[in-house]
């Protein structure tokens, strides 16, 4: 279980440009939780998992993993039983290195990095597995070097390895942002299947709001720093995509967008 | 051959500081000035062992240890005082001055009477006489390429793996739970023993420890990187250490070429124009293999 609890966050604190983003902000998700995150620019979306992982302070409040305070716990150690996915494909992956070697350092995430041979061949034939579940003739490629891959397969990649080793916690960042539309529905396809088989607690910010309502069991509508909707459930699954929207407008217009 | 060789001996020893530029500038895209200091600070180490009577065999790993402990420094002001990476070599290249003359006592220590890693009774005896004249040569080549060779071993452990991915990407370093801070002090602490290491070879080869011996040395090493890099970019079989390696033979030729037509306080002019000539050609590639993608 995840909580956040009472957090206050400022940018430029102590000058003229401070800006409150939020001011006692809670959230808590439970385990099995695939929450989906929607919302304005600005409104906090990318902050609050920022804020989760470890990336950036906060000023006031507590971050909590199954009870256990982790507020002071620094961002590296933190990612230990984080996965991220972030909206650029290039975030998650290592460009000059093959695939393989990308596939064996992020297998060995948790393990020692020492003088043991980088490659574990045995393990091989496992990631040839993997790789030809998503279906895009990666298996074959395992020796390409990974910046010649476009961004699509760049970030199964980066989705793939960011899973590799068993996490509690499954963050996806606008992960499909940059990508074309179908290869976007290839990997929100690929993501829920992750997401289900590994049981992940996922929380998933996007801009597509289809993809919020069809995908994940709970559902959060952010605008300044506040959650103005929030649906699980039932709610969840009725809730249809006008219905959001119309709420999406409502705040916007609040705002004179 | 006088010429042929000595340009050899020294393509190869600033080739093993070649392949700590390499790791710095090409792995962890950092431009690392340390290298001006740690050079001589192998060359400072070597010079007052040898006087004093060491096994001339002890300085290489000796040099070597001295060599990551400035790297440490370096990577230690980089990293825990977020101090800007060109500043922070900056910072210990000034400071390794001063270190270096109270190491080695003065600005000039000649080391022509004592042994050598070229001469002494093993080497004597191992080289057959009719060879003797390419013992420095030999001697520098079996180091040079055991190096290499344990560079590119390491650079395929996962502790090497980690250090190619920190400069390429170091959200992803942090997103495997390591802490790219470290791992970029690792590499630094390589890189400077690598480069300390060349200074104690050079400083027996020149048979004098001289404190401004590593005054450019930043500049040859990263010629040596850039010419082999680019030269053999296309050359997939090849790797970067041996192309790091042939681009500082290569550099050396090229100043031996010039020296015969300018004279020898031409130098640091000629050195100059030639690494501003090789930094214009290998920006002109890397140009065209964009337009190409």
């Amino acid at each position: 279980m995840l909580e956040l609890k009472g957090i206050d966050k400022y940018y430029n604190p102590g000058t003229v440009n401070e800006m409150c983003l939020f001011d006692n902000f809670n959230l808590t998700v439970k385990d099995g939780e695939f929450v989906s995150v929607v919302g304005s620019n600005g409104s906090g979306k990318t902050s609050m998992l920022n804020i989760v992982c470890g990336s950036i302070p906060v000023e006031k409040g507590q971050i909590l993993i199954d009870g256990k305070d982790i507020t002071g716990m620094k961002e590296y150690k933190r990612n230990r039983k984080i996965g991220r996915v972030y909206q650029n494909p290039a975030m998650g992956t290592c460009p000059s290195m093959t695939i393989l070697e990308n596939m064996s350092l992020a297998d060995n995430k948790g393990g020692f990095y020492g003088l043991g041979r980088g490659v574990n061949r045995a393990r091989k034939d496992h990631y040839r597995e993997l790789l030809s579940q998503l279906g895009l003739g990666l298996e074959n490629k395992m020796d390409v070097l990974v910046g010649s891959l476009s961004g699509g397969q760049r970030q199964a990649l980066a989705l793939l390895m960011s899973t590799m080793t068993p996490v509690d916690f499954l963050i996806l960042d606008e992960h499909t942002a940059a990508l074309d539309p179908k290869t976007a529905e290839n990997i929100m396809e690929l993501t829920d299947k992750i997401v289900k088989e590994k049981n992940l607690t996922t929380i998933m910010v996007t801009h597509n709001l289809r993809y919020a309502v069809e995908y994940g069991n709970r559902l959060l509508m952010m605008h300044q720093g506040q959650i103005v909707l929030d649906l699980a459930g039932a709610e969840k699954d009725a809730v249809q995509v006008d219905d959001i929207l119309k709420q999406f407008n409502e705040i916007s217009i609040e705002c004179g967008n | 051959m006088g010429i042929y060789m000595s340009i050899l001996e020294q393509g190869l020893i600033y080739g093993i500081l070649a392949l700590g530029v390499y790791i710095t500038y090409k792995i962890l895209d950092f431009p690392d000035l340390t290298v001006d200091g740690s050079f001589p600070l192998g060359a400072a180490l070597t010079a007052t062992m040898i006087t004093k009577g060491v096994n001339p065999y002890l300085t290489l790993p000796a040099s070597f240890l001295i060599g990551v402990l400035a790297g440490i420094c370096t990577g230690l002001i980089h990293v825990k005082f977020k101090v800007r990476d060109l500043l922070s070599g900056i910072i210990m290249m000034t400071a390794l001055w001063t270190i270096n003359l109270r190491l080695a006592g003065t600005a000039n220590v000649p080391i022509f009477g004592n042994d050598s890693i070229f001469d002494n009774d093993f080497i004597n005896g191992l080289i057959p006489e009719s060879l003797s004249s390419w013992n420095v040569l030999i001697v520098i080549l079996v180091i040079t390429v055991i190096m290499k060779i344990l560079l590119d071993l390491y650079l395929k452990t996962k502790s090497g793996f980690l250090l190619r991915a920190v400069g390429d990407n170091d959200v992803l370093v942090t997103s495997l739970a390591k802490d790219q801070g470290n791992v970029k002090i690792l590499g630094l602490a390589i890189a400077n023993g690598l480069v300390s290491l060349a200074g104690c070879i050079f400083c027996q080869e020149e048979r004098v420890f001289e404190i401004s011996s590593g005054t450019g040395a930043i500049v040859i090493g990263l010629a040596s990187v850039i010419i082999g890099t680019s030269l053999f970019k296309n050359l997939t079989f090849m790797k970067a250490t041996t192309a790091v390696l042939i681009g500082s033979i290569l550099y050396k030729a090229c100043v031996a070429a010039a020296l015969k037509f300018f004279e020898p306080q031409d130098m640091k002019l000629i050195t100059a124009v030639l690494f501003l000539v090789i930094l214009i050609i290998g920006m002109e590639r890397r140009k065209k293999v964009k337009k190409n993608a």
